[in-house]
């Protein structure tokens, strides 16, 4: 298949770097910062790219139906990597640890079988919407952050340290400035994009199957060699990237309001349970979150930082023990000012006709709501400029109140 | 006339420089009529010619370096008084080929960055303070400001690139670039060649690439820039005046690589004494030096005190001793030889057809070569002509420079700083007019295909995935770039890519892109 990347080939790479992690900001202040409450909010959008399990990140563990579907890679309470119960029916991934300490803390929150508004399963369209935020795909050219930030009072300019960064996610994309940093060494192209080329030309071009996979010594680590430094390595970058972040948003003059986006989440084969693939993903989400948590210092207590991505995975593992794309899945909040400690979902349940399409999980919460519910507590935008400006033609999916404290 | 995808990414891939993305209509125009649309531009000759502000000539450009160097040796003496045990300030500017492994990939992420250019003003500072992380990197040395030599080969790449990047198809300029290759100079040679490199192709070259090949020969094998690059200029008659008081004689090295690179060919029938006696023959023809004695500065001369006196035999014709004339004939014999028809011939088809050239064409090709005397016009037109080079399948792998070209073309970017390019191709091995020999670079599929090469390649087209992906959809680029020629897989790989900058680094990567 050419769009399942065999796991064993994934981690091969002798200096894996995470390429597609990228950082922006907003290139002023919000004018209220630094105001006489002291409150001084900070939000950060973490956009996962390729399509997050959500039930292999929060496994309704409760859910008589999801063992069975999620056959070979569901989480279980038990067992050697046992997941962590975050209340008696929905169980946290164990490869995030520091989530999970976030959530006892009532820091953290998930948002259970939440969607944007695209029901069709193109991850390209599927990004343009959660962007976006508009109702559809189209040719947008700006993103719901940045349309967010012009309707902010703007302030100072943001730390003259920060430049263009490698890449503006779309979401923050538009007319608000926006500046932007990456850690210097990122060039390399990520495993998974290596990895379907080397499918590619395996097809088409077997001379340059051959020539890159040499490249990428391939040879030497389907020998198994150096598997564990690789993930080490991996990991470590998606920290970087946010410890490096956390820092300029820490500083006084630091932007206040940023987006960073994570690839490499399109798990269609060997997705792994509480070990493999996607824990190792998870494992690096978990790290950035830490990161974020300690470099922003006291900065943490105003703090919201909402994890979302374009849609889910099935509900049923396909025939290489990995989903194919999907629906609803997770949304997750972390950060000091979220009223946390709480699963937030209208479970529509994993029954064979509660499946979306018979395959997915159903939404039950529209995306947009929830980001309109940080955005609104946050920094006090109105329902008129959520529903029109940021999130055009949205007045149905009403903010959801409450969740910052 | 039926469209026919296949056969218009032969006249854009294999002739040209890859479709242009953004209005261009490049592969319909392509598809109506593939050999009118390769054609269209050798009709234009003077459209080879390559002029843009600020670039200047040869001799302009030589006197520009003599002061360059005078004012560094001033500066150096003027420490050494000042401060006795200090040492003498590096002189900028050549980089030595050996260290292009060196250029870390930071280059790479430099490249993409700057391809990326449209960004809102705002966004235009430089990303140089940004060191936040807790292990950060050394700290760059404060850039020096770039020096003439820097400045001119930097503003003559960037003509180059533009015009790769613009023009319609792009067969004339995969011309300049196949016969600058051909009579390669390396601007690692020194300052001179730096300074000369964009020069010579633009007067020696480009002149000559829909004209005679004779003529093309002349105007390499006196430009400054050559004669600098094989040592020419050192050469004396053993028996000259000059020979006579300074003890020196011969330097046979461009005489050499006349024979051997640029007209017959190794095996092309000729011996050590004719070697010996091409290279008397053009003794004394070197550029005139900072003093101007012999001429004005920088400028083609021909030094009698030089000249080795006496006739010599050259493959088996005496050449009376005529001075100037003496050497130009005996070019203008080389370029009429059987074995360089030959050599020509199947250089021109492996570049452009297949790394084993089809023997037919290549003798057809040869064919018109002779009767035409060197038309390189007609050599092009054949070569377009013939069925080979519509029906070889397309398995030639693009070089670095092709492949950054088409890449530029497919994501309509202009190129305003040669820097990304520059450094890219630094990066994949084909550094900018400075091959390792005077044998150019390679032109064989093997050579660029290489696992580090390919590795490279793929670094890059991720960075300008991650830089530029968000801007466009992968799916019309490959609309643009290959139409229903793409292979199903690719379609599907790019389908299916789990983001749009993934799904850019694969087209770009896609043997679409990289096969010509």
């Amino acid at each position: 298949m050419i769009d399942c990347v065999e796991n064993r080939l994934l981690t091969s790479r002798r200096r894996l770097l995470l390429g597609g992690a990228s950082f922006a900001a907003w290139a002023y202040l919000p004018k209220f910062a630094r105001a006489a409450d002291g409150r001084d909010p900070r939000l950060i959008v973490v956009i996962l790219r390729g399509a997050l399990d959500g039930l292999s990140t929060i496994a309704p563990i409760g859910d008589p139906d999801y063992a069975g579907l999620h056959g070979s890679i569901a989480l279980a309470a038990d067992g050697a990597h046992p997941a962590i119960m975050l209340d008696s029916f929905f169980a946290l991934h164990p490869a995030m640890p520091e989530f999970a300490r976030m959530y006892r803390d009532r820091h953290a929150a998930v948002i259970h079988a939440v969607a944007t508004p695209y029901r069709d399963r193109s991850h390209f369209d599927g990004q343009d919407v959660l962007e976006s935020g508009y109702a559809g795909p189209g040719r947008v050219q700006s993103g719901w952050l940045n349309r967010a930030l012009e309707a902010l009072p703007r302030g100072e300019r943001v730390s003259s340290g920060l430049a263009v960064g490698p890449t503006t996610p779309l979401v923050l994309r538009g007319n608000a400035p926006t500046v932007g940093w990456a850690p210097v060494a990122l060039p390399q192209a990520d495993d998974d994009t290596a990895m379907r080329l080397v499918e590619l030309y395996r097809h088409r071009d077997p001379a340059l199957a051959s020539a890159l996979s040499q490249g990428l010594q391939l040879d030497k680590v389907a020998s198994g060699d150096d598997m564990k430094a690789t993930r080490g390595n991996a990991v470590a970058q998606m920290r970087q990237v946010a410890r490096g972040a956390a820092k300029l948003m820490a500083a006084d003059d630091g932007p206040r309001i940023a987006a960073l986006a994570f690839d490499g989440w399109d798990t269609h084969a060997n997705e792994g349970g509480p070990v493999g693939r996607l824990a190792f993903l998870l494992g690096g989400l978990d790290g950035a979150l830490a990161e974020f948590e300690s470099g922003l210092g006291n900065r943490w207590r105003d703090t919201v930082a909402v994890v979302a991505t374009e849609f889910g995975r099935t509900a049923r593992i396909n025939g290489t023990d990995g989903t194919d794309h999907g629906t609803a899945t997770v949304a997750l909040l972390a950060g000091g000012a979220v009223k946390g400690g709480r699963v937030i979902s209208d479970w529509p349940g994993l029954k064979l006709a509660n499946l979306y399409e018979g395959r997915d999980l159903k939404p039950t919460t529209d995306l947009r709501s929830v980001i309109k519910g940080v955005l609104q507590d946050q920094f006090g935008l109105s329902d008129r400029v959520l529903a029109e400006t940021v999130f055009p033609d949205s007045a149905s999916a009403r903010p959801v109140k409450g969740l910052v404290t | 006339m039926a469209r026919d995808s296949q056969a218009a990414l032969v006249a854009l891939n294999r002739f040209g420089f890859g479709a242009r993305g953004g209005a261009s209509g490049d592969l319909i125009n392509a598809s109506s009529d593939p050999r009118g649309f390769v054609k269209a531009e050798l009709a234009r000759p003077n459209g080879v010619l390559l002029e843009a502000p600020g670039l200047q000539s040869t001799p302009q450009l030589g006197q520009a370096v003599f002061a360059y160097q005078d004012q560094v040796k001033q500066a150096r003496e003027a420490a050494k008084a000042a401060a006795p045990a200090e040492t003498p300030a590096q002189a900028p500017g050549d980089q030595k080929p050996g260290l292009r492994r060196n250029l870390s990939l930071n280059a790479a992420a430099e490249i993409s960055g700057q391809m990326a250019d449209a960004r809102p003003a705002e966004n235009t500072a430089r990303p140089e303070a940004m060191q936040p992380n807790a292990a950060p990197p050394a700290a760059k040395p404060a850039p020096q400001p770039l020096n003439v030599i820097q400045k001119t080969f930097r503003a003559e790449a960037l003509a180059r690139l533009q015009r790769a990047t613009l023009v319609e198809c792009g067969f004339t300029e995969r011309l300049v670039a196949f016969w600058s290759n051909h009579f390669c100079i390396s601007a690692s040679k020194g300052e001179l060649a730096r300074i000369w490199a964009g020069a010579f192709e633009r007067e020696a070259i480009r002149p000559h690439v829909l004209g005679r090949f004779a003529d093309m020969l002349r105007a390499v094998e006196q430009h400054p820039a050559m004669l600098f690059f094989l040592d020419n200029q050192q050469s004396l008659g053993p028996d000259s005046r000059a020979g006579q008081n300074r003890k020196r004689g011969l330097n046979e090295n461009l005489a050499r690589e006349i024979m051997e690179l640029h007209t017959l060919g190794v095996g092309g029938g000729y011996t050590q004494g004719d070697v010996t006696s091409l290279a008397r023959i053009i003794t004394g023809w070197t550029f005139a030096g900072r003093q101007g004695q012999l001429g004005t500065p920088g400028s083609f001369v021909f030094n009698t005190n030089a000249h080795q006196p006496g006739p010599q035999m050259l493959l088996g014709k005496t050449y009376e001793p005529t001075g100037l004339a003496q050497g130009e004939a005996a070019l203008a014999d080389l370029a009429r030889h059987p074995s360089t028809a030959n050599f020509i011939a199947a250089k021109f088809v492996r570049h452009f057809v297949a790394d084993d050239p089809p023997p037919a064409l290549v003798a057809r090709l040869r064919d018109v070569f002779v009767k035409t005397d060197g038309d390189l016009k007609a050599l092009a037109t054949a070569l377009v002509d013939s069925d080979e080079a519509w029906r070889a399948p397309l398995t030639k792998m693009r070089s670095p420079y092709d492949f950054l070209v088409a890449s530029g073309r497919l994501l309509a970017r202009v190129p305003e700083d040669p820097g990304l390019y520059l450094n890219s191709l630094n990066l994949l091995g084909q550094p900018l007019w400075s091959p390792a020999g005077p044998n150019g670079f390679p032109d064989t599929s093997a050579a660029w295909a290489a696992p580090e090469g390919m590795k490279l390649r793929l670094d890059i087209a991720a960075q300008l995935g991650a830089r530029l992906g968000n801007n466009i959809d992968p799916l019309d680029l490959l609309e643009f770039a290959a139409a229903d020629a793409a292979s199903i897989e690719t379609r599907k790989t790019i389908e299916r890519a789990e983001s749009r900058q993934q799904a850019l680094a694969l087209l770009l990567m896609s043997p679409e892109m990289q096969r010509r």
